[in-house]
């Protein structure tokens, strides 16, 4: 049986009995175990790729609960290019302006200043489910175009047999067990991972001595859109620190800091916690405006990742792999990533384009943005929660210097917001031979958005390897086996275009990967070395 | 020289993380310690009795 662990949002893909499960085990190119937002990404872009993707879920939609509020621009960008992105704005709500107050006064406020020339704006916020909703409605037009994509719901991994030539793997369906087999399987089932434990793997890390009460409250209130965060707030019972951020739905997330040693049970009753809700509201307007109590849950987190994200034929990407605490919203647009970055490497491979070498990237890159998302997110929480008296002082000497002075205020950490790291200096990046290109798009960055006719670079650049021709002549699309980069000729880039990709050079090629990350760049046309560097990009260098 | 109140050191994460380690391990008494040691560091770096003045200041 399959036991019901959380009640669904929306119901997206309910149990249908198939064939496969009366049949001999049938082998499957791709087996994604979780239908959350890094295992629909994954299986969407693997699908409008042409590469068969299942996703095992063991409910029947989207998970109904506070859980990733907060997307990013790079994750915006990423489900345009997958079809999902309009919808995830129209409904998502638009932030830029953020303030940080100490008690009752405000040390400052900031402006995530939205470049001029994007799609996407740094933020939406937008409930996790709804993101997973776009995502499937994506999929099935994606479907419809005959993407060979499946979703099969109340599908529980019961357990995993790693081969040498590939995966088996045991489901559990309402209608009792059946087998199949997966080429490579990827693990996408979240931070409790059961394809981890059931693969007796280790999730190291560090453990954050603090809880933090979320409710989640529908209300009509005139609160601006914008991120307010308190530092020892003045309302009463409000804890350490405490978060006010709007989401779509006339929802409001509040936080509140509890610290270590609470009555879980007695933080949790609904009086107590409209309490502290009324303290906080009355605080900015002078009374308690009309709510509803939408969700409630009090969380402790960690900061962790398995020390390794591949496993032979078995990947985990997302929560399954890595923790990081809320602060700087890295958890789920650190996921989306990790689809991204994947998929087309999968793709490559699954078709013999590349070697299965080059999967191994997947995991020295993304082990590498890990390891960068909890460096951000542990100094972020160890600002809000100093775990000595020392540091405690440093804290407070900034707060009461931020109010003052801009110095200050750099120091100041209620969360370094998430952007996509970079890799420089990886195995399949370079060369950067652009004199005076900006830094902004050099090798290993991920491509800066710029306007381009009537509409965005990023749309132009697509799905594959893409050769990018600024100011100079156009060369003929580069094939390396069978791994084509086709040609994009910009022959009068707009100002913005030319500031983010030129710099002081009057032209510039570049050769940039299907996740959009810059792998090398040169002033003008170079046929060997542009096909030395796709030769390299896709892996057939690595021994 | 004037005193410096707006931003002026790179990468402020990395050097706030650096401060709290050098701290780790350490008594009260001893941050203190290394409190007093740091600022007469930091003091003689800046050499301008103005500027040191001026930091005195801004700091109380």
């Amino acid at each position: 049986m399959v036991a019901t662990r959380y009640q669904t949002a929306f119901e997206l893909y309910p149990y249908v009995r198939v064939p496969a499960q009366d049949a001999a085990p049938v082998r499957h190119p791709v087996v994604i175990v979780g239908g959350g937002p890094v295992g629909l990404a994954l299986a969407l872009d693997l699908g409008r790729r042409g590469t068969p993707a299942l996703v095992l879920d063991d409910h029947e939609g989207a998970g109904l609960g506070s859980k990733a509020i907060c997307f990013a621009k790079r994750t915006l960008d990423i489900a345009h290019r997958l079809g999902a992105g309009t919808q995830m704005l129209d409904k998502g709500v638009v932030w830029n302006v953020g303030k940080v107050f100490h008690r009752d006064g405000m040390l400052f406020d900031f402006n995530l200043l939205p470049e001029d020339g994007h799609r996407n704006p740094a933020f939406i916020n937008l409930q996790q489910p709804y993101f997973e909703k776009f995502l499937f409605e994506a999929i099935q037009a994606a479907q419809q175009e005959g993407a060979p994509i499946e979703i099969r719901g109340r599908n529980r991994v019961a357990s995993v047999r790693l081969g040498m030539e590939f995966v088996s793997v045991d489901i559990d369906t309402p209608d009792g067990r059946y087998t199949l087999e997966a080429d490579w399987l990827i693990a996408c089932d979240g931070a409790r991972s059961p394809t981890r434990d059931m693969m007796g793997l280790s999730f190291d890390g560090r453990v954050f001595e603090d809880n933090f009460l979320i409710a989640d409250v529908r209300m009509k209130a005139d609160f601006p859109t914008e991120r307010w965060f308190w530092f020892d707030p003045p309302f009463e019972g409000a804890g350490q620190s405490a978060l006010l951020h709007k989401q779509p739905d006339d929802i409001w997330r509040i936080d509140f800091q509890l610290g270590w040693d609470i009555d879980r049970d007695l933080e949790l009753d609904p009086d107590r916690i409209r309490t502290r809700v009324d303290a906080m509201l009355s605080s900015q307007t002078g009374d308690v405006p009309d709510y509803e109590l939408e969700w409630t849950s009090i969380y402790t987190f960690q900061c962790r990742r398995m020390e390794k994200f591949r496993h032979g034929r078995v990947f985990f990407a997302g929560d399954s792999a890595h923790q990081v605490s809320p602060f700087g919203a890295r958890g789920a647009n650190s996921g989306v990533q990790d689809a991204e970055n994947l998929a087309w490497k999968l793709d490559l491979v699954l078709k013999g384009a590349a070697g299965a070498a080059l999967l191994d990237t997947y995991a020295t890159e993304r082990e590498h943005a890990a390891d960068e998302n909890i460096l951000n997110s542990s100094r972020a929480t160890d600002f809000m929660t100093p775990k000595s008296a020392n540091s405690m002082l440093f804290r407070n000497a900034v707060l009461e210097l931020a109010g003052r002075h801009a110095f200050a205020r750099p120091f100041v950490n209620s969360g370094r917001l998430s952007v996509p790291c970079s890799y420089d200096g990886f195995a399949l990046f370079g060369p950067d031979a652009l004199d005076g290109g900006p830094q902004v798009s050099r090798p290993g960055a991920t491509c800066p958005d710029a306007p381009l006719g009537s509409g965005f670079l990023l749309d132009a650049l697509g799905d594959g390897f893409v050769l990018m021709a600024i100011g100079c002549d156009a060369p003929e699309p580069v094939q390396e086996g069978d791994v084509t980069a086709n040609v994009l000729h910009i022959e009068a880039p707009s100002p913005l275009l030319a500031e983010r990709y030129l710099g002081s050079s009057p032209s510039a090629l570049y050769l940039i990967r299907p996740d959009q990350h810059v792998v090398a760049r040169w002033a003008e046309h170079d046929a060997k070395a542009v096909s030395q560097a796709l030769e390299n990009a896709i892996g057939k260098k690595m021994s | 020289m004037n005193l410096i109140l707006t931003p002026n050191i790179p990468d402020p994460d990395g050097f706030y993380d650096e401060l709290l380690r050098a701290h780790e391990g350490l008594s009260d008494e001893e941050s203190a310690a290394l409190n007093a040691r740091l600022i007469l560091t930091l003091a003689n770096q800046i050499g301008d009795r103005e500027v040191l003045r001026a930091a005195l200041a801004v700091s109380k």
